[in-house]
């Protein structure tokens, strides 16, 4: 393996529900501006930022070639751009990749989503299913989180208390950030008494519909000290998709996040990951999955997470930390999740994250997953030290 | 360019790449061309650690395609990223793949391009690239006549006898090429007479809409050594992009003729003087690699020529040759199979087009010539090293340099 590779900077916009103000070039540019003044760098080549990742869409965005509009904004006159059309924790991912390849010194990561100007996205969403089995009979990302979520509360027979009970923490905790989206506490009452929408998931345990961006500058040891006092280093990383069709899977549980946690954690040198890491960012787009993706994370027992949770053990105060960001139930909109929990372990590890600020955090794992109830996840694992 | 460790590639596939394949899915499609690729390595799926999927999602209308395509790309249990870049996404993918297999993180990795053209509409999905507030109005997809305009204002009718032969020069190729789509034998006189799109651009010389996939198999060189088929070195590779929009004055040279000449293009000033993404992708990575003649340093060229009227125009532009002297070479046969320099011995994208996989097939290309497995369109000369370029977004290059021995 070549030289450790640190996040030096990073930016992100407040999230929210419509940014009707801002075009989604807006939105990246209020980000990437921010990271150079951090750093100092600018676009020119060599010796400044070398490479860009950039992390969208094309039906989100509506556009063919979502990354074209990027150019301008990322340095790539004349320069290279790749996009990553995943969860951006894959773009986080990739830019490590680029820069372990000893092909790049200094890269700048990307990504923006703008659900808002999407009239449904659960349509963008349906589109993800193929138009021969899949899409006649309607599924899209929330109905399958719906399928996912019965088969595993199922399994355990877990009470709605125990979901809602995350919903609370991530709410609570976001009510602590001040770039999160929906920052008013609710009551677990409250979250069984929201709207049904698609059982049995309620208003409230789905995540909101969000717009924002973030961008990190990513750079190889060397470089790493000379930009900031306070890298913070990726001791390792791992990906996996599972099979496509829901029922070729065993929906109340993980595959793919086990062997993704399994991949990051073997290269991080973390044999037991809840003595070894001090909190952890978790992308759940529905209230169970901060169940069952911990469970699957190796974090809590299998069928126990909803009762740790609600012992309010997750808390920022608890005896172990996840989504003091608030999560993406807090609103990130579906690409950037990943990379928004990347950049609370980043906050979170530099003793930057304010009210919520974890003590003493030294180890951190941020969690991005794509595709249909989790059929690809990416899990990352970064360290102060 | 710099590297952790060294990459090869050690098995390549393609579906044999036609207009209508409505026998199969595209989950199908894909596995068409990875079967084919772990053929031809010789290794087992169990062998890939890594898979690299890219295409260009609103041509088929499905949204994050690398999910349902998981049935043919047997990434089940696999790590797997998926990148796109518009035209160049095959080129993306392959440098992808050279990165993920560099970095040390993974052994051996499956690239994978693909496009199932025939399920959408390509020029809706192209004309989707543009803005919706300005440019989308006109915004005609890769149809444009100005790069052959400029040809023909400075050299005639021989110009476009030259455009002429060099597609029928891609036909003749092509239909020694069994994967190729357009196996069609042609005529210079054909392509003069074929539609007129926009002067002097005419149908014959347009890529088609194709269906197909591209696999490569990417491994480090301690791998690669101990698989079974010659591997093909990544020497080095380099990606140029530039703005968003095209008009900012799409290459120097171009841009010269119509304000200046050649000798004095003070004429230009500012934007519109700016350097094309192909010239600045050739010089920087010959520079570095220490090729000061290509025409002399590199064996063949596999280019991304949407046209044939831009496959003249970047001859010039990627080899720094003068206008005057790509002619004289046309009109040589110097750019076919038997020539000093073959450009697009596969038969080219005027040939074939299923639009992700088209980069990641001229990268195929060049590995199997180098290889010397090319069968009937192999160049019969030695094949040590050969440039592939990939063509996409505005104006975009990603140029891939690929070697014999290390």
């Amino acid at each position: 393996m070549s030289d450790r590779v640190a996040i030096v900077a990073m930016a992100q916009t407040r999230f929210e529900r419509k940014k009707g103000g801002e075009r989604f070039q807006e939105m990246v540019w209020e980000v990437v501006k921010q990271v150079r003044e951090q750093t100092g760098l600018d676009f020119h080549k060599p010796g400044q930022i070398d490479s860009a990742v950039t992390c969208s869409d094309d039906f989100f965005d509506s556009r063919t070639i979502s990354d074209a509009p990027m150019g301008d904004l990322v340095g790539a006159h004349l320069g290279p751009e790749e996009k990553v059309a995943q969860d951006a924790l894959q773009a986080v991912f990739y830019g490590w990749v680029g820069i372990l390849s000893g092909h790049y010194d200094v890269s700048l990561v990307v990504a923006h989503c703008k659900e808002s100007q999407a009239s449904s996205r659960n349509l963008i969403t349906h589109a993800a299913f193929d138009p021969l089995f899949s899409r006649g009979v309607g599924l899209d990302y929330l109905t399958a989180a719906a399928l996912q979520a019965r088969a595993y509360l199922h399994k355990f027979a877990i009470p709605a208390e125990q979901t809602a009970a995350a919903v609370v923490r991530d709410r609570r905790h976001a009510g602590l950030n001040p770039k999160a989206q929906e920052q008013r506490p609710v009551t677990v009452k409250e979250v069984l008494s929201s709207k049904p929408i698609c059982d049995p998931l309620r208003e409230l345990d789905i995540y909101p519909v969000s717009d924002g961006a973030v961008a990190m500058i990513l750079a190889r040891e060397k470089r790493a000290k000379e930009l900031t006092k306070k890298p913070v280093w990726i001791l390792g990383g791992g990906n996996c998709y599972d099979s496509y069709f829901l029922g070729d899977r065993n929906l109340a549980d993980s595959y793919s996040l086990r062997q993704a946690a399994a991949r990051a954690y073997q290269m991080a040198g973390i044999k037991n990951p809840r003595p070894d890491l001090d909190l952890a960012e978790i992308s759940a787009q529905c209230s169970y999955q901060e169940l069952l993706w911990l469970e699957c994370l190796g974090l809590a027992e299998d069928g126990k997470a909803g009762k740790w949770i609600a012992a309010r053990g997750t808390n920022f105060d608890g005896e172990f930390p996840v989504n003091t960001s608030g999560g993406a139930l807090a609103g990130n909109p579906l690409l950037v999740s990943g990379m928004a929990r990347a950049a609370e372990c980043f906050l979170q590890l530099r003793g930057e994250a304010g009210k919520r600020q974890v003590k003493g955090a030294k180890r951190a794992l941020a969690h991005g997953t794509t595709g249909p109830a989790g059929q690809h996840h990416c899990v990352m694992v970064f360290s102060n030290e | 360019m710099k590297r952790n460790r060294n990459v090869a590639i050690s098995g390549i596939g393609q579906t044999k790449h036609r207009g209508h394949r409505p026998d199969v899915n595209q989950a199908e499609l894909v596995w068409e061309a990875v079967q084919d690729a772990l053929a031809d390595a010789r290794i087992d799926l169990k062998d890939i650690d890594c898979v690299v999927h890219g295409n260009m999602e609103l041509f088929e209308g499905v949204h994050q395609p690398d999910m349902w395509h998981v049935l043919g790309s047997g990434a089940f249990g696999k790590s797997g990223i998926r990148v796109t870049t518009g035209g160049t996404s095959g080129a993306t993918v392959a440098a992808a793949a050279d990165h993920l297999v560099a970095s040390g993180l993974y052994d051996t990795v499956l690239a994978i391009g693909f496009e199932k053209q025939e399920e959408g509409q390509t020029t809706t999905g192209i004309t989707a690239m543009a803005d919706p507030l300005w440019g989308r109005e006109i915004q005609t997809g890769a149809i444009t006549g100005t790069t052959g305009l400029m040809w023909v204002n400075e050299f005639g009718a021989r110009a476009e006898w030259a455009a002429a032969k060099t597609r029928v020069k891609a036909a003749k190729n092509a239909c020694k090429n069994p994967k190729a789509h357009l196996r069609i034998q042609i005529t210079e006189q054909d392509v003069m007479n074929s539609r007129l799109l926009a002067f002097p651009l005419r149908l014959l010389h347009m890529c088609p809409e194709s269906n197909g996939t591209c696999a490569l198999i990417y491994a480090s060189e301690e791998q690669a050594r101990r698989y079974p088929r010659q591997p093909v070195w990544i020497k080095d590779h380099i990606t140029t992009h530039r703005e968003e929009t095209f008009h900012r004055g799409p290459t120097a040279r171009v841009e010269s003729s119509v304000g200046g000449t050649h000798d004095n293009p003070a004429g230009i000033t500012g934007l519109r003087a700016q350097l094309s993404t192909m010239e600045v992708a050739a010089t920087t990575l010959f520079k570095r690699n220490g090729i000061t003649n290509p025409l002399q340093q590199v064996d063949l060229f596999e280019m991304y020529d949407p046209s044939s009227w831009w496959e003249i125009d970047w001859t010039c532009l990627f080899l720094g040759l003068e206008r005057e002297t790509v002619l004289n070479m046309i009109e040589k046969g110097e750019f076919e199979i038997e020539g000093s320099f073959p450009i697009n011995p596969s038969g080219g994208v005027v040939s074939t087009n299923p639009i992700g996989a088209t980069a990641l097939i001229r990268v195929a290309e060049a590995a199997l010539q180098i290889r010397g497995d090319a069968g009937e369109h192999q160049v019969p000369k030695p094949v040590k090293t050969a440039l592939a370029s990939g063509f996409g977004g505005t104006l975009w290059t990603v140029l891939h340099l690929l070697v014999k021995e290390l």
